[in-house]
């Protein structure tokens, strides 16, 4: 065990960190949508939102492809029965517009982002900043030469309002509404998130970024978003996640959709560290036309339960695709998380590391496809999974699905389960390291080759978040 | 994909009606314990009432639901005479089941009987031994899917094997155990339960075929292997059934302490083959080995499920599936390991190997692991590819044709499973059947 003093520091430090995303603000919503989801809920959300009436009816068939699937549990958790729909917010709005100088936000909701440390991130690398609170994008500012550029960024509202002729043509085509239950609701009441378009060989060199933010109780967030990357065009999208604790479980269920046209290159960056009741179901995929690569870094951190296997469609000859993942699953955790990759072109490439961690009671699940369905050539599929548990009744699944047709393709699964090894522990104990330092230490051991792989500034986050969850894990 | 030749299944029972369950309850001999009947009775309401595989079920995932028709059957063929197809290995005996019934018993080694062994028809064992059958038969769960399927197993069952080596045997040679299905629309359930004491040692082959190729026929059956503390069991499966049959073929292993079994699974024929394989680690140091080889040709199907339980600590299993597939022929291997949250230091492994040897050819691979213990070394790997060009451009730059080169490659790719045997016999002989099976 570590020295009372050492622990004390660690924990004043750690302290500072854990109360981040834990507070709140008053509501007091002018728009509300009320609980429970009907059809005259969906007709308020695209009035409130002034929606063209092609986009209420999309809303509406989502709505009726929901109700008539089945919850999944004939594969995945039945902890999804505990979601009760009825008692959900869909919509949230204080009815701001969004506002382009950070001058110009309002103050409680400035406050919550100044704890989130937004403004100083972007001052420091960020080229635009759109930041949802609740349903709505309040905050939204790029720098001037990016526009100048012709690159667009905003939310859905006003990507379909005022950009119809880009957007409409991708929107709910990567992901259909009937894709599955989450994105059938998610089609249904959407609100919120980025579209982004960058055209024709222009290369985006800082990141977008965008945080998200649940912040009343009961309330499902349901962002949607779409970026398309015209040919030759290159752009890294960063999101961020978090909630404060309530006291009844939270809705997170988004769908992002990538469309990379030909020799384009899209790079999606997710942190989430949603809090411990929060059920995360996202869709999340790409599209990958000739030579274009779609590249997904995925890490999962909080929530209650994730379910979430980023994919990328491969449909021009030499598409690439890749997905990095990692996934911390502590206490009352389960992190569903995977990849999928469907290939549909010749020479196409696509590559998936995993790499889990269970701490505790806590369980991640590696779930993932890789599909050659039809008679393709050149095609090759490298997947590794590796994962550690901690403690004795850490759990961890593996469920890959692999299929190959015809005798030119090539592809490899590869998974291992092992613990920290307790030699390296207790070298490193011998050196002066508490157990619990030493552990923290070969945690981020096993996942510093993908860690790396994160903006440097996640990959600190990333870092600090995982001290901070193996504390106490060991002893 | 799916055979024209089978019915889509319309009817939970299809040709196993109520009225077929009575007639092979009559066709049974007096004398057969209460609790079996009882039991065959309580099966065959199970099966009546369970449904068929739907698409949606992830334990059929990939699988030919429309191929799994239960129409168009005997449920009790007719008695006819068996072949004789020579495994060409020594055996201390021979059982010889022709339609479920069986048609010859041979002990060769006559020293087996003096110590003890019993290798007799199931129906003998129930009425002499009835309280050793009745621990063991069909007494390990259904875990994989087919419990409907191990219903109508245990409802149909006529007759099968049934081998008792006592505590502290050796019996040196196999055993074989030979189950044909002969005639069109015949309905076979054969069944082996091999039964090893306290570091017994003991062999079996068993080998499955038709009358034809041309017959229809459906096969559900059945071996469960059970190895005492120390026991050695080692068991080799070939599967042989007409090109037209439709086959579940349900095994389970049971582990017992310090014990080891080596299973090996040759799969050639069927139209449709489900087989699934259920290995459960009882105690520290048990030891399961799983094999299989299959050559998948024409429109086959090998749909493949394995499931290795370590339920104890220090137990290790290693379990490789190698699939050859030629012409449009489809294969499934789905395995799951799952180790209890007990079982600390479990080693086990899984590997599925895919050679794809034509561009129709389509493999599913769904390697799986479940783990609740942290103290482990547990692995999994898949690959599909063709032959590696690399291979092969060193044997053609040798002077060997390329045919002839990617015969050798392919024979090459299963002999790491054959090697995996101690029995160099058995090794020529299941060599020789893949072979067989590749020059037609």
């Amino acid at each position: 065990m570590a020295e009372p003093d050492q622990e004390e520091a660690q924990r004043a430090a750690i302290e500072v960190d854990r109360s981040k995303g834990d507070f709140k603000y008053e509501e007091n919503y002018a728009f509300d949508a009320g609980v429970g989801l009907t059809p005259a809920t969906v007709d308020y959300i695209a009035k409130v939102k002034g929606e063209e009436e092609w986009i209420r009816e999309f809303r509406q068939k989502a709505l009726k492809i929901f109700e008539s699937l089945p919850m999944p549990t004939h594969w995945a958790t039945t902890d999804l029965d505990n979601i009760k729909f009825d008692d959900i917010r869909y919509y949230l709005a204080k009815g701001q517009k969004p506002v382009r100088t950070w001058e110009e936000v309002p103050d409680d909701v400035k406050q919550t982002f100044e704890r989130l440390g937004i403004p100083e991130s972007e001052r420091k690398f960020l080229a635009g900043v759109e930041a949802q609170f609740d349903s709505e994008a309040v905050y939204s500012r790029m720098k001037d030469e990016l526009e100048k550029l012709g690159v667009i960024f905003c939310g859905p509202t006003e990507g379909l309002r005022d950009h119809p002729e880009i957007f409409r043509k991708y929107f709910g085509k990567v992901i259909p509404a009937g894709d599955n239950k989450f994105a059938a609701l998610n089609s249904a009441v959407f609100s919120g998130g980025s579209f982004i378009y960058v055209p024709k060989g222009v290369k985006v060199a800082q990141p977008l970024q965008a945080y998200f933010r649940i912040n009343a109780e009961n309330f499902g967030q349901f962002e949607r978003t779409l970026i398309i990357a015209d040919e030759g065009a290159e752009v890294t999208y960063m999101e961020g996640c978090t909630a404060p604790k309530f006291e009844t479980a939270t809705l997170h269920s988004a769908v992002v959709e990538l469309v990379a046209l030909k020799g384009a290159k899209i790079q999606y960056v997710t942190v989430q560290n949603w809090s411990a009741n929060v059920f995360n179901l996202v869709t999340k995929r790409g599209m990958a036309e000739e030579d274009a690569e779609v590249r997904w870094i995925d890490c999962n951190i909080g929530s209650r339960l994730t379910m979430k296997y980023p994919g990328v469609v491969l449909k021009g000859r030499k598409a690439r695709g890749e997905v990095i993942s990692i996934a911390l699953a502590n206490d009352g955790q389960h992190q569903d998380t995977g990849a999928k990759m469907i290939h549909a072109a010749d020479e196409t490439t696509s590559n998936i590391v995993a790499k889990s961690i269970s701490v505790g009671q806590g369980r991640s699940t590696y779930r993932g496809v890789v599909h050659i369905p039809k008679r393709l050539k050149g095609c090759k599929n490298n997947t590794e999974c590796d994962a550690l548990l901690i403690n004795t009744n850490s759990r961890t699944d593996t469920y890959p699905a692999i299929t190959v047709r015809g005798d030119r393709n090539y592809v490899q699964h590869e998974a291992s389960v092992s613990k920290v090894n307790e030699e390296m522990i207790f070298y490193m104990q011998q050196r002066g390291l508490t157990e619990g330092q030493a552990m923290s230490l070969a945690v981020n051991g096993f996942i510093n080759d993908l860690a790396r792989q994160f903006p440097m500034e996640y990959s600190v986050e990333l870092k600090r978040l995982i001290d901070l969850e193996m504390e106490g894990s060991v002893g | 994909m799916s055979s024209a030749l089978s019915p889509t299944p319309t009817s939970r029972v299809g040709s196993f009606t109520a009225e077929a369950f009575q007639a092979h309850l009559a066709s049974l001999p007096p004398g057969l314990p209460s609790w079996w009947l009882e039991r065959k009775r309580a099966a065959y309401e199970r099966f009546a009432s369970l449904p068929l595989p739907v698409r949606t079920d992830e334990a059929w995932r990939f699988s030919n639901i429309a191929g799994l028709g239960l129409d168009g059957f005997s449920a009790s063929p007719a008695r006819q005479k068996a072949p004789t197809v020579s495994m060409g290995i020594r055996k201390s005996a021979r059982l010889t089941f022709a339609n479920g019934t069986l048609v010859s018993r041979e002990i060769l080694d006559p020293k087996l009987e003096a110590r003890g062994v019993i290798i007799d028809s199931l129906r003998n064992a129930l009425v002499r031994h009835g309280d050793l059958v009745r621990e063991h038969l069909l007494a390990q769960p259904s875990r994989l899917g087919s419990a409907k399927f191990a219903a109508l197993h245990e409802a149909f069952l006529a007759d099968g094997a049934f081998i008792h080596v006592p505590k502290g045997v050796e019996v040196e040679e196999p055993v074989g155990i030979f189950s044909y299905a002969l005639g069109d629309g015949a309905a076979v359930f054969p069944h082996t339960l091999v039964v090893a004491g306290e570091n017994a040692r003991v062999g079996v082959v068993e080998y499955f075929g038709s009358g034809s190729d041309e017959e229809t026929q459906f096969a559900v059956g059945a071996n469960d292997l059970y190895a005492g503390h120390g026991a050695q069991v080692t068991y080799a499966g070939k599967q042989d059934w007409s090109h037209r049959a439709l086959s579940l073929q349900l095994n389970s292993t049971v582990v017992r302490r310090d014990a080891r079994v080596q299973s090996l699974h040759l799969h050639l024929g069927g139209r449709q083959t489900r087989h699934e394989s259920l290995s459960q680690l009882q105690a520290p140091g048990a030891f399961s080995e799983m094999l299989s080889l299959s050559v998948a040709h024409g429109e086959q199907e090998f749909d493949l499920r394995t499931l290795q339980v370590h339920q104890a600590p220090d137990t290790k299993s290693d379990l490789l599936y190698k699939n050859a597939l030629l012409d449009r022929a489809r294969t499934i291997f789905s395995g799951l390991i799952i180790v209890d949250p007990d079982a600390q230091r479990t080693d086990a492994y899984q590997s599925n190997r895919n050679l794809m040897l034509s561009d129709d050819a389509e493999a599913n691979s769904l390697p799986g692991l479940e783990i609740q213990a942290n103290d482990v070394r547990c692995t999994h790997g898949a690959t599909t590819s063709r032959i590696d060009p690399e291979q092969e451009f060193y044997l053609q730059s040798r002077g060997i044709a390329k045919q002839q080169a990617d015969e050798l490659l392919t024979f090459g790719f299963f002999e790491e499973v054959l090697n995996r045997l101690a029995s160099d016999e058995l090794h020529a002989a299941l060599r020789n059947l893949i072979q067989t099976k590749f020059k037609h």
